[in-house]
């Protein structure tokens, strides 16, 4: 099943590192699977891509106990990883969600600066429309958030990442930095061919009645709306200093929400927690900006990229 | 029949809002696409549509009507979710995602549900679905909270009672009343839903009676779908299986040692 460019789609068409996209919209992963639990909902060759559930080179059963929980106009989540590994992906998934026809982005996770260049190979494989590295999970205890936290080791992971594969790398920046602008200079320096952000805040909920953690992990990542303005500020800010497109994502469920980040220097947006409240909201955001660009009478995306008017 | 798509996600009128007992509420909702594709044990995400909550709640289907289009849910209120859910009036609008995961297995001849708390509005669709074949045997901490006898009177053929008190039926736990039954009687499955220290005591005295079991988890979710695995859960053999997408219903064995 492959989407049939609509008319009103010609409009969101855009294209990314030279990926090519229906629309500049996709879903952020760990939020969507592997697209196919949307497919009920979702036209997927819709979608500009689908980021899949992180990826690692050995299974991970992810942490124990409870791991998600609603906040104030949000919800922290501690999955840690779990996923089949990258063999079972590339045997199993790939060739089963192929039929979707869409732009699969495979976000890969590593322990050392090493298995980041073991991961980006393997998946250099057509069906793979692009490598997004993760070193920003705030629930695992090794790699992730080391690489995601200092510009240095950053900056090794996407040169080993891209000495491996063809493919478009995209760097996913962590908001739990002291300066993101550092880091997304430091990436781009290194090659990166693109930047997503932002990864989740991380966050703590302390139950009260057992005066425990809510979290089997202690600490979850932040999503959802409440993380909104500090996204789009960090977008902002890294649109400034750097040349490479940017992905912003960050508590976005409407085209409301969207259309700022494309206004703050955005090139696509991807979509997350808003896929658990509503499965067919990228749809309707898809919808809206396509509403929008016509009622500005703008052709293209790039029209509105980074367009806010400061002063 | 066969249904283009397995799930649906739609607008559902509230047709009525009851309240059966002490902070528990019986909600009927038009929704003919998730109606007819319900099975018994299956659940839905209810998203409550004024901002008053993020993600959806999971919420067991305790009856299907599929020539009146209506699906019914029997909660109890324990926070939020629940407290904004039990405040729907009759014409309001909710989303309702579903029906979800896998149910009971309806093909059993002589089937005994046992169900305790809010365990036993899955079951109670299952009783439905069953036609009259199951029995079914309740637990409660009094008889006031046994007020689900009317609502399996004419589902079931014999309704068993325990209580912890002794104020209705057996003095106990139903796990004190399954031994005697499984061994009177003739079943050849047992279905159960309730609190997971029940269901463990359950699933291994059907075990010792070698009689099949089915036990319904619940787990905290976030998509409803198997995309986000928060509800992932440990199995016998070691595995990881989802609640939402795996389950709700296991084989006993799959999931208690």
């Amino acid at each position: 099943m492959s989407h049939v460019l609509q008319e009103k789609d010609q409009r969101l068409h855009t294209n990314i590192a030279g990926i090519s996209m229906n629309t500049p919209v996709l879903t952020a992963s760990g939020t969507f699977g592997f697209g196919e639990e949307f497919a009920d909902f979702v036209d997927l060759s819709r979608l500009g891509g689908v980021m899949v559930k992180g990826t690692t080179l050995k299974p991970r059963r992810g942490n124990d106990g409870v791991r998600i929980t609603e906040s104030p106009m949000g919800m922290m989540n501690c999955i840690g990883l779990e996923n089949p590994g990258v063999d079972v992906f590339l045997k199993e998934t790939l060739p089963r969600i192929e039929q979707y026809g869409m732009n699969t982005i495979v976000n890969i996770s590593g322990g050392t600066v090493e298995e980041y260049g073991i991961l980006a190979e393997m998946l250099d494989v057509p069906g793979v429309a692009a490598i997004e590295l993760n070193v920003s999970c705030p629930n695992v205890k090794e790699g992730g958030i080391v690489f995601g936290t200092d510009p240095k080791a950053a900056a090794a992971v996407v040169r080993e990442a891209k000495k491996h594969t063809k493919k478009p790398v995209i760097l996913k920046l962590s908001p739990n930095v002291t300066d993101i602008v550092t880091m997304a200079k430091a990436c781009e320096d290194a090659g990166a061919d693109i930047l997503s952000l932002i990864n989740t805040l991380m966050g703590m909920e302390i139950n009260i009645h057992t005066q425990r953690p809510t979290l089997g992990n202690i600490t979850g990542g932040l999503s959802g709306p409440c993380i909104k303005p500090v996204a789009v500020r960090m977008v902002w800010q890294v649109a400034q200093a750097v040349n490479v497109p940017i992905i912003g994502m960050g508590g976005i469920s409407s085209f409301e929400d969207a259309i700022e980040f494309f206004l703050a220097g955005a090139s696509a947006v991807a979509v997350g927690t808003a896929n658990f409240a509503d499965p067919n909201v990228t749809m309707k955001i898809c919808d809206g900006i396509d509403n929008y660009l016509a009622e500005h009478k703008l052709d293209s995306i790039e029209q509105l990229v980074g367009k806010v008017q400061i002063d | 029949m066969a249904l283009p798509k397995k799930k649906v996600a739609i607008d559902a009128k509230v047709i009525s809002q009851q309240a059966l007992y002490d902070h528990v509420f019986k909600l009927v909702v038009e929704a003919p696409e998730v109606a007819e594709r319900a099975e018994a044990g299956q659940f839905v995400q209810l998203r409550i549509l004024n901002g008053s909550c993020l993600l959806r709640r999971p919420v067991g289907i305790a009856a299907a009507d599929k020539d009146k289009g209506t699906v019914a849910f029997i909660y109890r209120v324990v926070g939020k979710g629940t407290t904004a859910l039990s405040q729907l009036k009759a014409g309001d609008t909710i989303n309702v995602l579903g029906p979800l995961g896998h149910g009971f297995d309806i093909k059993a001849k002589k089937p005994l549900i046992v169900g305790g708390g809010m365990g036993l509005s899955p079951v109670l669709f299952y009783a439905a679905a069953m036609e009259g074949k199951a029995d079914v045997l309740m637990g409660g901490k009094t008889a006031g909270e046994l007020f689900w006898q009317d609502l399996f009177t004419g589902k079931v053929q014999d309704i068993f009672c325990t209580t912890d008190d002794g104020s209705l039926g057996t003095k106990g736990f139903t796990t004190t009343l399954l031994p005697e039954l499984l061994a009177k009687k003739d079943y050849d499955l047992v279905v159960a839903c309730g609190p997971e220290i029940m269901m463990k005591g359950i699933a291994k005295i059907a075990k010792e009676h070698g009689v099949r079991c089915q036990v319904s988890l619940e787990k905290r979710m976030g998509c409803g779908l198997g995309a986000c695995l928060s509800c992932s859960i440990d199995t016998t053999d070691g595995q990881r299986k989802k609640v939402c997408k795996d389950g709700p219903v296991f084989e006993a064995g799959e999931v208690f040692a």
